[in-house]
């Protein structure tokens, strides 16, 4: 059944991109899209009849060299499970959306046939993001990797008229090789430490891979440590963290659905389904693991800033997600790995719903993207505006603040802000608040500008505004219960307690009386060198003591389990000293309110600025004119990249080519060593053949008088 | 067949002869004949030589299917195939039909060209398969003659310069290597290279002009044959000669260029360099990966600002090869594998790169990127070939340029991290240059009047790229395919290498406490 889901999606390509023409463009699409239905539906089977006990199906070999050995193969654990239903369930409604949305898109000519290539690319996308969620080491992994990358490329450059969306093609492309350039690196030293690139055995010498040494580059360093922040930097490029998310926003160029699912939904979470795979290695790796917390959170507040201003819709919604990446990679880096899957699960839900939402409205609008065109669509596209509503109201993390009762997106990014709180980093707890404050501004600016007011920019356009088909409407439909519903129904095995969430991922739980003592007993386990984590457990301990000490012995009464067994037993590794769930759930009051005062700030600024006083946004922008311009530029990140990446690059080539191989290697050269090129060149100047065939006799008379001296010289030895 | 190696390796040298000798005249049809016997020939080479894959036995690390004779002067003719070069030739044989049928528009003294091609292909599967120093010193040097009258002849407008270029910089590298040669058999007594292999030479430090020789004679041989392979490959900062030849080729001759005879580096850096000089290869790993190194990044900034497109993919060759080097003096399986595997594969892979400019080229008659633009849409079969080995030519794994490059970092990570590393941005760079060139020539919209006739690839055009379509995903998908064939004869190479060296150290040990 895991062999069908997975090359479902590539039959699907191969026969709708190769097979239109005999088939007919509408069946060619319709193949594709039932092709990924079918892999939809197995992934929910698969899903819920998973008993959390990790299988390996081999399907063929693959590279073997000497020692490496490497299988085409699936693991499926509870990791994989999640991601099959989140990849397949998106990728299906996007299929069915793009019946709708690329119908008669005014991009192609008379008589192009551009639809069937659309749909090739969307299922092999998902291929090759299976490929990646399934994977069994870290080179199908990394095929996977690669391959997502691809079909990104293909769909940011699909109208690959506009010269704009060709650079954005390639921007994507290129930065996420310098991630993946890291990457590499990272599988390179896996392999030359454990002599293995299979998750198994990779997990199993964790333990042993903290003790070592590894000489990298200039220095000695712990061997985790490198390997952890090299896949971090691949898991940078594709999610897009600070540093590298420079082709996020710009890979926009590509067809909306395409946004919705690659560049939002799916492929953009592959950083954060790598650093969660590698949690058995993360978990021994503090420094790596304390600067993606630093990274995450510095992203999170970064994107949010930049998404104050945008006025492109799609732009809004991509630095959004940029941002809700930044919580993904928090959750991660502090070691609640759970809470990072649950965030990237019912992210996954509304932000696709936000993204197709905004189709919808381009759609509507006659493809204008600038929110400043629009204005009252409330009336228009009220299906679409009730689905936006739901993405907002998820998103911003609308819900029954110290209650289980919400929006998926309140459970969920709650979850990673207590988190955050309780793995002891006030800077990320604090920059995630604030993001999360900014994040309502904007999403409910977005709603005021496109859905409330008077309707602005072009008259005829308004008039016309109508709602979407069916085949939109219902991937719309679906994805709102998602937003509604997926946190409330699955927060128990993400962040409940441990022995809820131990069970949900098989990893193994061990009855414990009480909290202090397995903080006593990690902080005795000094075989991981680490003892932060059992100290910031017994800070909160005495935070609990005037904070959540009530709530704690209720616990208390109850049993209380702790995370045990060996890295790579489950589809999570949490060491025993890992006390991040427990910390949070007991987290202070104020810290579980703050999401939400945040969320409610950021919405009545934004209903302040853009339904009560409508001039003031522009008054603002214009007194603090720097700081607007610098928000609106995005911190200037492509404009420094240019000056010192890109030009000086082309510089350098430049000058290695007319200075390096023309004036030095081949004056070098031709003048001294070989100053008889040009002279036979002077010679033959006229061209004729004639001469060619001379030369050509001479060399044969030559070569056999060297050959024949050697001989007999040779022989009178 | 006893002797399939010399049926194989002369079949397409009696068919230059038949034409040479019995074909007259230049009409029309008698240079449709040329071609035919030319694409019959090469056909027949490739199936008889399927034979030797099948008849090869990958458990056996040595020399297989050995033809051993006297030949004139006292002279030995020995022939056989290991798992190093079994694959190398049949990388020849396979290329060689593509590139008659890339050749079918040639008008221009069409026997002769033909003859040159059938007559390069018998010198270059020598070459795979000579096991004897002056067998191999023949074919190996021969084999510039042909290739420098098809750029000569066949080429573009500064076609004379390019050859002579191509030739000056191939030959004066090799007379280093005769001279070694000498040097060789004076020591050994013996030009048999099975024997030569197990021959140990001197690798006493010694001082010459004043210059201590740190391994001594070992190294100085070394350095002779480096001065040919390294040239062939060829290697940063002795590449200049390619993109020359490249750009003034015809299209046949650039893709024998890259596909085959730039293998020829490479493989005698295994034949010859490591096994029988392993204390100078020892001496000199540290340049030769520096310089692989340098040559990744250098020739792919420099491929990165090209505006003609035979000379971008030259660059970007010479950059693929730098790889190569870097995997063999890793000197460990993953580093050689990877060599021996990028080679091939960018056997399959340059020769598609340049039968695509090939395919323009001839309906536009310029390899200028600035003449292209937005051909997507007329050509949606060609952007759908070309993207698909652009996306090979940057290394995407499920292609077999993912392998090789990936291989042969891997091997050179445990040896050197800063080479790797350096290396390794050659991905980003290739991703680059890559892209932008297809961007420049695929993408865009078709605004150029002169592009608005275009065509689409002819079905001769589309039956040259099937075969490679199918090599470049098979062995990105399937590389044991590979792997298993040379896997045996890696692994003794490296045994023996680490063996010699590690009595070599014991020796000095020996030696300096005494």
């Amino acid at each position: 059944m895991e062999t069908t889901i997975l090359f479902a999606p590539l039959v699907g390509a191969l026969l709708c991109g190769f097979g239109w023409r005999f088939i007919g463009e509408k069946a060619a699409m319709w193949t594709a899209t039932g092709l990924l239905f079918l892999a939809c539906l197995l992934s929910w089977i698969v899903f819920f009849t998973f008993d959390g006990v990790t299988q390996q199906i081999e399907i063929m070999r693959w590279i073997e060299s000497g020692s490496l050995s490497t299988s085409w193969a699936i693991r499926l654990d509870r990791l994989t499970a999640i991601m099959l239903i989140v990849v397949t369930t998106v990728s299906a409604l996007v299929h069915l959306y793009s019946f709708g949305y690329m119908d008669h898109d005014p991009q192609w000519r008379e008589g192009e046939s551009y639809k069937p290539r659309f749909f090739a690319y969307l299922s092999f996308f998902t291929f090759a993001m299976l490929m990646l969620v399934t994977a069994d080491n870290l080179v199908q992994m990394f095929f996977g990797w690669e391959g997502v990358g691809v079909a990104s490329y293909l769909l940011i450059g699909f109208y690959y008229r506009k010269p704009s969306a060709n650079a954005a093609a390639m921007k994507a492309f290129i930065v996420n090789r310098v991630g993946d350039f890291g990457f590499a690196l990272g599988i390179f030293a896996i392999f030359f430490l454990t002599d293995s690139i299979n998750f198994s055995d990779i997990f199993a010498s964790a333990p042993a891979l903290a003790e070592e040494k590894l000489h990298f580059l200039w220095g000695e360093w712990t061997a985790i440590e490198v390997i952890c922040v090299l896949l971090f930097i691949g898991a940078m490029g594709k999610s897009a963290q600070l540093v590298l998310h420079t082709w996020l926003p710009d890979a926009m160029e590509g067809p909306t659905p395409v946004s919705a699912l690659i560049h939002a939904a799916t492929m953009v979470t592959a950083g954060v389904f790598l650093v969660c795979r590698m949690s058995p290695l993360m978990e021994f790796a503090p420094g790596a693991t304390g600067f993606i917390t630093f990274l995450g959170a510095s992203t999170a507040f970064f994107a949010a800033t930049v998404g104050l201003v945008q006025t492109d819709i799609k732009r809004v919604i991509a630095y959004s997600t940029c941002s809700q990446l930044g919580y993904m990679f928090v959750a991660a880096g502090v070691g609640m790995y759970s809470a990072a899957m649950f965030h990237l699960f019912t992210h996954a839900f509304f932000k696709a719903l936000l993204f197709l939402g905004a189709g919808s409205v381009i759609h509507a609008m006659h493809h204008e993207q600038e929110m400043t065109e629009y204005g009252g669509l409330r009336k228009k596209i009220p299906y679409t505006f009730w689905a936006m509503m739901i993405g907002t109201l998820a998103i911003t993390g609308v819900g029954i603040p110290l209650t289980t009762f919400g929006f998926a997106g309140f459970l969920s990014k709650d979850a990673i802000i207590e988190s955050a709180y309780a793995g002891g980093t006030g800077y990320a707890f604090w920059m995630l608040v604030i993001a999360a404050m900014f994040t309502s501004f904007y999403s409910w600016r977005l709603i005021f500008l496109t859905f409330f007011g008077e309707p602005r920019g072009d008259k005829n356009t308004h008039d016309h505004a109508h709602e979407s088909p069916m085949t939109m409407l219902v991937p719309l439909g679906v994805l709102s219960l998602g937003a509604v519903f997926a946190g409330m129904i699955w927060y128990g095995n993400f962040f409940g307690h441990a022995d809820k969430v131990g069970k949900f991922y098989g990893i193994p739980v061990a009855e414990a009386s009480e909290h202090a003592e397995a903080g006593d007993h990690a902080a005795a386990d000094a075989s991981h060198g680490e003892d932060s984590h059992a100290d910031e457990s017994h800070a909160d301990d005495s935070h609990a003591d005037d904070a959540a000490h009530g709530e704690k012995d209720a616990h208390a009464g109850d049993h209380h389990y702790v995370f045990a067994g060996e890295p790579g037993e489950g589809a999570l590794y949490m060491a025993p000293d890992n006390h991040v769930l427990d910390d949070a759930h007991a987290a202070p009051k104020w810290v579980k309110v703050s999401p939400f005062v945040a969320m409610l700030l950021g919405f009545v600024v934004a209903y302040w600025f853009y339904i009560v006083n409508t001039t003031l946004p522009a008054r603002l922008a214009a007194n603090q004119r720097p700081l607007y311009l610098f928000l609106l530029n995005k911190w200037y990140f492509d404009e420094v990249y240019d000056a010192i990446f890109v030009k000086p690059t082309v510089a350098l080539g430049r000058f290695l080519w007319k200075r390096g191989d023309g004036n030095t290697i081949d004056g070098f050269l031709n003048g001294v060593a070989m100053g008889v090129v040009p002279f036979f060149t002077r010679l033959a100047g006229k061209a004729q053949t004639g001469y060619i065939f001379t030369y050509a006799f001479w060399m044969v008379l030559g070569i056999a008088a060297l050959v024949t001296w050697m001989s007999i010289g040779g022989g009178a030895h | 067949m006893d002797n399939i190696l010399s049926i194989v390796t002369f079949i397409p040298a009696i068919a230059a002869g038949i034409l040479a000798l019995f074909l007259h005249g230049d009409d029309a049809a008698a240079q449709r004949n040329a071609k035919w016997i030319a694409l019959l020939a090469t056909t027949v080479t490739f199936l008889v030589s399927i034979g030797i894959y099948t008849g090869f036995d990958p458990s056996n690390p040595g020399f297989q299917m050995v033809e051993e004779g006297e030949w004139l002067m006292g002279l030995k003719y020995k022939m056989g195939v290991d798992g190093i070069s079994v694959l190398f030739v049949l990388l020849t044989t396979f290329i060689m039909p593509l590139t008659i049928l890339a050749s079918w528009n040639v008008t221009d003294r069409v026997k002769e060209y033909m003859v040159a091609f059938l007559l390069l292909e018998t010198l270059m599967l020598g070459v795979f398969m000579a096991l004897d120093l002056v067998l191999f010193y023949l074919f190996f040097e021969a084999g510039l003659i042909p290739m420098f009258l098809i750029i000569g002849i066949w080429g573009g407008k500064d076609r004379v310069y390019a050859s002579f270029k191509f030739f000056l910089y191939t030959f004066l590298g090799s007379v280093l290597m005769l001279v070694a040669m000498v040097a060789m058999y004076a020591d050994a007594g013996t030009t048999d290279i099975e024997a030569l292999m197990t021959h140990q030479f001197s690798s006493e430090s010694f001082s010459v002009l004043g210059i201590y020789v740190v391994g001594g004679m070992q190294t100085l041989m070394f350095l002779a044959f480096f001065a040919s392979f390294a040239v062939k490959m060829p290697m940063w900062p002795v590449h200049t000669w390619l993109p020359d030849a490249h750009v003034q080729a015809p299209t046949a001759g650039s893709v024998v260029l890259a596909a085959i005879l730039l293998k020829m580096g490479g493989y005698g850096f295994l034949r010859f360099s490591l096994p029988m000089f392993p204390v100078g290869s020892a001496v000199m790993t540290d340049l030769v990966l520096w310089m692989s190194a340098i040559a990744v990044v250098y020739t792919s900034l420099v491929a990165l600002v090209q505006e003609d497109m035979k000379k971008l993919i030259a660059y970007s060759s010479v950059a693929h090869m730098g790889f190569v080097t870097m995997g063999i003096f890793a000197a460990n399986q993953q580093g050689i594998d990877g060599a021996i595997f990028q080679m091939l594969s960018h056997g399959f892979i340059s020769a598609a790169l340049f039968l695509c400019v090939g395919v323009i080229y001839d309906r536009m008659h310029t390899r200028d990127i600035e003449a292209y633009g937005g051909l997507v849409i007329r050509m949606p079969a060609y952007a759908l070939v070309f993207m698909l080995f652009t996306m090979a030519n940057v290394g995407l794994p499920g292609t077999s340029g993912f392998i090789g490059e990936f291989l042969t970092l891997m091997g050179a990570f445990q040896v050197n991290t800063w080479v790797t590393a350096v290396a390794a941005t050659g991905v980003i760079f290739s991703a680059g240059y890559a892209l932008w060139l297809y961007r420049r020539v695929v993408f865009g919209d078709l605004i150029k009047e002169s592009l608005k006739a275009m065509t689409d690839m002819s079905s001769r055009e589309r039956l040259i790229f099937a075969p490679l379509i199918v090599m470049t995903i098979l062995l990105g998908v399937y590389p044991s395919l590979v792997t298993d064939v040379i896997g045996q004869s890696t692994a003794a190479l490296i045994s023996n290498y680490d063996t010699a060296l590690a009595a070599a150290e014991a020796a000095t040990q020996t030696a300096a406490s005494h």
